[in-house]
C-alpha cells in the first residue's frame, strides 16, 4: 500500500478522536461494575432507620436497639446524671465536641435532642469492643472519681454519661451519636435527621 | 528478530508439534538451556518454594470451594462441615490454612535473599518490582481467605481491616459503605471477598508470577556474589563459565528443598494443624457475631509487622489517618528499594561493616515488629514498636547515604565456590 497523498494532520485528528471516544466508551462501561458495589436495595432497606418507643424506659436505666447492624443504646438520664456532665468538663479529651462524632443539632454538653434522652452508636471508638454502662457511683475500681459513664472492658478506654472520652484513653474519640428525630413525644426514629421529617412534610 | 519456527529441527510427533507451538524451545529457554550461576545457596530455595506453595494453594481451593457456601448465613456452618462431615475435609482445610502461613514464611526469606545479595539491583529493577505486586496482592488475597471461614476474628478483622479506608478525609465514610456493601461487615461484604479470592486475585497473582519469571529468565539470575556470570562466556559455546543448566542441576537441588519443606510441612499439618492458635485462631473457632467484640482483634500473624506500626503512631487531629499511611507507606517503599540502594556493589558480601550492620539490625528489627504485632498494647510495647518503625523506615530512607558514602571490598571477577 502506498503512503503517498496520505493527510497526517487528517489522519492523527482521527485516531485522536477515536481515542477520546474509545476511552469515554470505557469509562462508561466502568461505572455500572463500580456502582454495583454500593449497597443493593435489600441492604439499604435493612439499614432502613428504626422506630424506638422510649416510653418505658426509666430513669436511669438504658435500652439497646438495633440500627444497621450496630446497638443504639438509648439512655434516659436523672437530673443528678445530667448535672455530672459539667463536673467532668476539665478531665475530656473533646468536652466541647467539635470531632464529627455527632449531629450537628446534638453538638452540646448533653449530645442529644432532649438533654434527658442520650441515643448513641455503643461501640468505642478505639477498636470497636462494646463499653459496659457504669452509672453507679463512687467506684473506685474504675477511677477513683468516678461520677457514672461507660467503661470499656477491652483496653480501659473511659466515657462520661454523653459518651464523651476521657483524656489519655486508647479511644481518641467520643462515641458516636446517630442521626435521630422525634416522631411523638415518646418514639424516636433512629437513622433519620429532624430535617428529613419537614421533607416528607413537603 | 523474526520468528523461526522449529529452530532445532526437531522431527517426527515432537517435530510436528515444535512446527506449530515452540515445545523445545521453550523447554530449552527456560530449563535445560538456561544457564544459572553454579554457586546458588540455601537462600535460593525459597523461590521454588513459594512456587510450590502456590500450586497447593491453588489444588486446595479449588477443592475447598466445592463444599464451601459464601453467606453470612452459610460461611460458617459450611466450614464445620467441610471439617467434620467432608470425607478428608479437615486435611485439605488445614493444607490450605498452614499454605497461607508458608506462603508468607518462604516469600519473607525470598525477598530477604534479594536485599542479602542485591537481586533487585540494575538490570533487575522489575523482577523486584513484579515480586513486590505480587507480595501486595499476596496480603490481599490472605486478608480476603481470613474473612471467609466468618468466625468472630474473621469479622472483626475484616471490620478493622476496612475501617482503616474510613481514615481517609471526606471520602472515608463513603468509601467504606462502597467497599462493605453495606453498613456494616455483612453478607455483600463475605460474597465479593469470596469473588476476590477464589478468582480475581489468584489469576492476577498467577500472571504476575509468568511476568516475574519471564523478567527473570530476560536477564538471568543473580547470584551470592552478585556477580555478572554472562560477562564471561565458553568462547566456543557462549556458555557462561560459571553457569549450569537449570535442568538438570537446580531442578534436582530444589527436589530435595521441596522434600525437606514437605517433610516439615506435612509435621505442622498433621501433629500441629492449629499452628498454636497461629495458623488458626481460638476466636475463629466461634461463629461472627456483630454484637459481641472479641476481647482482643489481632490480625493473622503474618501481618504483625504493619499492625504494630498502625497500632504505634500516635493519632493526629483525632484522626488514625498517620497510623495508615505509616503502615501502607511500610510496603510502597518496598517498591523503590532498587533506587534506594547506591551501593556500587550488589552482594552484601562485598558492602561494608555498616551496611552488612543494617541489613542484620533490620532483619532483627522486622521480626521484633511482627512479634510487638502479634501482642496486647501496652506502654512498652508501643515504645518498642515505634523504635522498630524509625529503624525500619530509617533503614530504606538513608539508604541512598550510607550505601553511597561507605567503602566496598574489591568483587572477583568469576563466582566463588
Amino acid at each position: 500500500m502506498s503512503n503517498e497523498g496520505v493527510d497526517d494532520g487528517r489522519r492523527r485528528f482521527l485516531t485522536a478522536a477515536t481515542s477520546v471516544v474509545g476511552a469515554a466508551g470505557a469509562a462508561a462501561v466502568v461505572w455500572p461494575f463500580l456502582a454495583s458495589l454500593k449497597p443493593s436495595a435489600k441492604a439499604q432497606a435493612a439499614g432502613a432507620p428504626v422506630q424506638a418507643d422510649i416510653s418505658k424506659i426509666e430513669e436511669g436505666q438504658q435500652v439497646t436497639f438495633v440500627w444497621r447492624g450496630s446497638n443504639i443504646w438509648v439512655l434516659h438520664r436523672s437530673k443528678d446524671m445530667l448535672a455530672t456532665l459539667s463536673q467532668v468538663d476539665s478531665r475530656l479529651s473533646d468536652p466541647k465536641c467539635e470531632q464529627d462524632q455527632q449531629p450537628a443539632y446534638c453538638k452540646s454538653e448533653t449530645r442529644s435532642i432532649k438533654p434527658e434522652y442520650l441515643v448513641m452508636n455503643g461501640k468505642c471508638t478505639h477498636l470497636g469492643c462494646s463499653p459496659s454502662f457504669k452509672p453507679d457511683h463512687p467506684a473506685p475500681e474504675i477511677d477513683a472519681n468516678w461520677l457514672g459513664g461507660y467503661f470499656c472492658p477491652c483496653h480501659g478506654s473511659k466515657y462520661d454519661l454523653s459518651g464523651r472520652v476521657f483524656q489519655g484513653m486508647p479511644a481518641p474519640l467520643n462515641m458516636v451519636v446517630p442521626p435521630h428525630r422525634y416522631v411523638s413525644d415518646t418514639v424516636v426514629m433512629i437513622g433519620e435527621d429532624p430535617t428529613d421529617a419537614k421533607k416528607e412534610a413537603a | 528478530m523474526a520468528i523461526v519456527r522449529n529452530p532445532y529441527k526437531t522431527t517426527g510427533f515432537l517435530g510436528w508439534i515444535d512446527d506449530r507451538f515452540p515445545l523445545t524451545k521453550m523447554w530449552k529457554d527456560h530449563l535445560s538451556e538456561y544457564y544459572a550461576p553454579k554457586n546458588f545457596n540455601f537462600w535460593y530455595y525459597f523461590g521454588s518454594l513459594a512456587l510450590l506453595v502456590l500450586v497447593n494453594q491453588l489444588l486446595t481451593g479449588i477443592f475447598l470451594t466445592m463444599n464451601y457456601k459464601p453467606g453470612a448465613d452459610t460461611a460458617f456452618d459450611s466450614v464445620q462441615y467441610i471439617m467434620r462431615d467432608v470425607p478428608w475435609g479437615s486435611l485439605i482445610r488445614y493444607m490450605h490454612a498452614t499454605g497461607a502461613s508458608a506462603f508468607f514464611i518462604v516469600v519473607y526469606a525470598h525477598m530477604f535473599r534479594g536485599v542479602l545479595y542485591g537481586s533487585h539491583r540494575k538490570p533487575r529493577e522489575l523482577i523486584w518490582i513484579f515480586g513486590s505486586l505480587i507480595y501486595l496482592v499476596l496480603m490481599a488475597e490472605a486478608f480476603c481467605g481470613y474473612v471467609l471461614p466468618w468466625g468472630q476474628m474473621s469479622y472483626w478483622g475484616a471490620q478493622v481491616i476496612i475501617s482503616l479506608f474510613g481514615t481517609i478525609p471526606y471520602i472515608g465514610k463513603g468509601l467504606v459503605e462502597w467497599i462493605q456493601g453495606d453498613y456494616v461487615p455483612a453478607d455483600a461484604t463475605l460474597n465479593r471477598l469470596f469473588s476476590l479470592h477464589v478468582i480475581a486475585l489468584p489469576f492476577v497473582l498467577v500472571g504476575l508470577v509468568f511476568a516475574h519469571i519471564l523478567a527473570l529468565h530476560e536477564v538471568g539470575s543473580n547470584n551470592p556474589d552478585g556477580v555478572d556470570i554472562k560477562a564471561r562466556k565458553d568462547p566456543q559455546t557462549h556458555i557462561p563459565l560459571d553457569g549450569i543448566a537449570f535442568h538438570p542441576y537446580y531442578t534436582v537441588k530444589d527436589l530435595v528443598g521441596i522434600s525437606v519443606f514437605l517433610i516439615i510441612f506435612s509435621a505442622v499439618i498433621f501433629f500441629a494443624p492449629e499452628g498454636g492458635g497461629m495458623v488458626l485462631e481460638q476466636p475463629n473457632f466461634q461463629a461472627a457475631n456483630p454484637q459481641v467484640t472479641p476481647p482482643e482483634i489481632t490480625p493473622a500473624w503474618y501481618f504483625g509487622v504493619f499492625y504494630a506500626m498502625l497500632r504505634a503512631t500516635p493519632s493526629l487531629f483525632h484522626s488514625a489517618l498517620p497510623g495508615v499511611i505509616v503502615m501502607g507507606g511500610a510496603v510502597v517503599i518496598l517498591f523503590f528499594l532498587p533506587w534506594l540502594d547506591r551501593s556500587p556493589v550488589k552482594s552484601w558480601r562485598y558492602k561494608g561493616p555498616v551496611f552488612r550492620s543494617l541489613i542484620i539490625l533490620f532483619a532483627v528489627d522486622f521480626c521484633v515488629l511482627n512479634y510487638l504485632g502479634m501482642q496486647p498494647v501496652s506502654p512498652v510495647h508501643t515504645l518498642i514498636a515505634r523504635i522498630g518503625a524509625v529503624i525500619y523506615f530509617g533503614f530504606f530512607l538513608l539508604m541512598p547515604f550510607y550505601s553511597q558514602w561507605e567503602k566496598t571490598k574489591p568483587v572477583p571477577e568469576r563466582v566463588t565456590e
